[in-house]
């Protein structure tokens, strides 16, 4: 006897309701089409009503009071955390780092681990697809401890060239720094071939999670990676919280970055002692009500699933590529939907892509214009900017329509034939 | 004033400019951009022995508002004197686009005002310098 088995379909309609946001049409009177959560992603009603929850109820300094408040919103705090360690499949709740976002927690491992364990000579493996933020704080290191950046190389679609990997993971090799997914190429890298790639030559791995971790699947251990960052409000959570995700050995060889209150043991006049995992990382008052918020958003991902999710919005991006590439004097870069996660970036000759977007806007659909943090990329493009569409799961086939109509609508504005 | 931003106007200055290319021995010449699009322009001008503005040259790329804008610069500056240059103010250079710019637009608008505003300075410090006794 055989049972047929079939998914239940990911009801889009539905999970619109749960985005306030969604529903509610623009100052022109437009529905809103949003397609820019690249940059920020909306927040369901479950993450808003825990913010305020927090406020109303709970709201005190962890790690301190004694009293019920205190007890109540460090429970809720560690209980977020552990939904962190859960989501992205860490061993220990103890690894997981609150941050202000991606950007700082790459700036800390760039200081606490590279001021430490950087030599002059020494090497970091990066690449032109890395968002400044996995760019800059390198380059920053290097030129303080004599090191250097090397490149690999991307293929002419924008992928890293693995057939080239030899020639600059080395022995000299420290760390390789890699995004999971790129902001504006939409390009998945492999970070499985990687992470066992830098093994081999002894180097650590630092992933940056920004876009896949709201999209895609993510397990620290397996590939095991050594650093994973990402932030809370592109994972449908509140903006001034991102995690640092750290293997335990690798976070305790490292010395602090930011020193003050929590991260201590014991203070003395002129040395201290450091407190021990997460909190030796975590100086100063938390973000507090926005890492509960993002337990609430990790929660809300959950019950969507993530396989759910991916399906369909690779369904949305297939859909975008296909009607893209079809306009005329559209030019979609990156690599072909089977290497992409649900970024599509593209220009329009004649068109450039700061007046692309504002036309958009006109018609309700809001993308980004511009390099997106990513200037050696476009000059490996050879473009200045590019107009970006990014999906999330609540965006629906009638929005990938409605974005490519309003283009054309902007090449009739432009008088483009 | 036209809500439309992308009038006639703008799009026939963008598309047709108005001495887009370079000066054969300019006076004076400047670039700049404005990091967030990438708008880029550059003005080159040539100025004549009564500090009149003979011919004014730009060239760039970005979107239309600022290339267009570069466009009407050029046209509007030749000339004038130095003089009348330094009391022509933003508010004039919006003005002459006629179209109603956002806050975050007017960057655009007045990226190739603000290079001319730039090269003024520039001229007047230089005749100062060449004015001082030896």
């Amino acid at each position: 006897m055989t049972a047929t088995l079939t998914e239940p379909r990911f009801d889009v309609e539905r999970v619109r309701r749960d985005f306030p946001i969604l529903g509610k049409p623009l100052p022109n009177g437009m529905p809103l089409v949003y397609l820019d959560n690249g940059a920020t992603a909306q927040k369901p009603q479950k993450v808003i009503d825990k913010l305020s929850e927090c406020a109303e109820n709970y709201n005190a300094n962890v790690h301190r009071g004694i009293h019920s408040l205190g007890d109540r919103v460090t429970v809720e705090l560690e209980a977020a955390r552990e939904k962190v360690r859960a989501y992205i499949g860490a061993a220990e709740a103890e690894e997981i780092i609150f941050t202000s976002g991606t950007t700082m927690s790459i700036n800390l491992v760039a200081n606490a681990w590279g001021r430490k364990f950087l030599q002059p000579g020494d090497e970091l493996l990066v690449n032109e697809m890395e968002h400044h933020a996995n760019l800059v704080p390198w380059q920053q290191i290097a030129r303080e401890r004599g090191a250097r950046l090397r490149f690999i190389p991307l293929t002419a679609d924008g992928r890293l060239d693995l057939s080239a990997l030899d020639e600059v993971l080395t022995d000299r090799t420290k760390l390789v720094a890699v995004t999971a997914l790129s902001n504006v190429l939409g390009t998945i890298n492999p970070i499985g071939e990687l992470a066992a790639r830098a093994k081999t030559r002894g180097a650590l791995i630092l992933v940056d999670g920004a876009q896949s971790v709201p999209h895609l699947a993510t397990n620290v251990t397996a590939p095991a990676i050594d650093f994973l960052a990402f932030s809370g409000h592109k994972l449908y959570g509140p903006t001034g919280i991102g995690v640092l995700y750290g293997k335990r050995a690798v976070l305790e060889s490292m010395d602090p970055f930011l020193c003050g209150g929590n991260m201590i043991r014991r203070v003395r006049k002129e040395s201290s002692d450091f407190a021990e995992l997460p909190a030796k990382f975590e100086a100063g008052t938390l973000p507090i009500a926005e890492a509960i918020g993002l337990g609430a958003a990790i929660d809300y991902v959950q019950s969507l699933g993530l396989a759910a999710i991916g399906a369909h919005e690779h369904e949305l991006t297939q859909r975008a590529y296909r009607q893209l590439s079809q306009i005329k004097d559209l030019k979609i870069v990156g690599p072909g939907v089977e290497h992409r996660g649900s970024i599509i970036s593209f220009t329009v000759e004649g068109v450039h892509p700061h007046d692309m977007a504002e036309l958009l806007d006109r018609r309700g659909v809001a993308v980004r214009a511009g390099h997106h943090c990513t200037m050696p990329l476009h000059e490996w493009l050879k473009v200045t900017a590019t107009t970006r569409a990014s999906f999330a799961f609540y965006n629906t086939p009638g929005e990938v329509d409605a974005l490519c109509e309003a283009i054309e609508y902007a090449r009739q504005v432009f008088r483009r034939k | 004033m036209s809500d439309d931003v992308y009038d006639d106007h703008i799009l026939d200055h963008y598309e047709s400019p108005y001495h887009r290319g370079h000066a054969e021995h300019p006076t004076i010449a400047h670039e700049d951009e404005n990091p967030l699009c990438g708008d880029q322009v550059r003005l080159e001008l040539v100025v004549d022995e009564n500090e009149r503005v003979k011919e004014a040259w730009f060239d760039g790329h970005g979107c239309a508002i600022s290339q267009a804008a570069a466009s009407i610069l050029t046209e509007e500056i030749e000339g004038k004197t130095l003089a009348e240059l330094k009391n022509f103010q933003a508010p004039q250079m919006l003005e002459l686009l006629r179209v109603r710019l956002t806050a975050a637009r007017q960057k655009c608008g007045l990226l190739s005002f603000k290079i001319l505003k730039t090269m003024i300075y520039t001229l007047e410090e230089r005749k100062g310098a060449g004015s001082k006794p030896a």
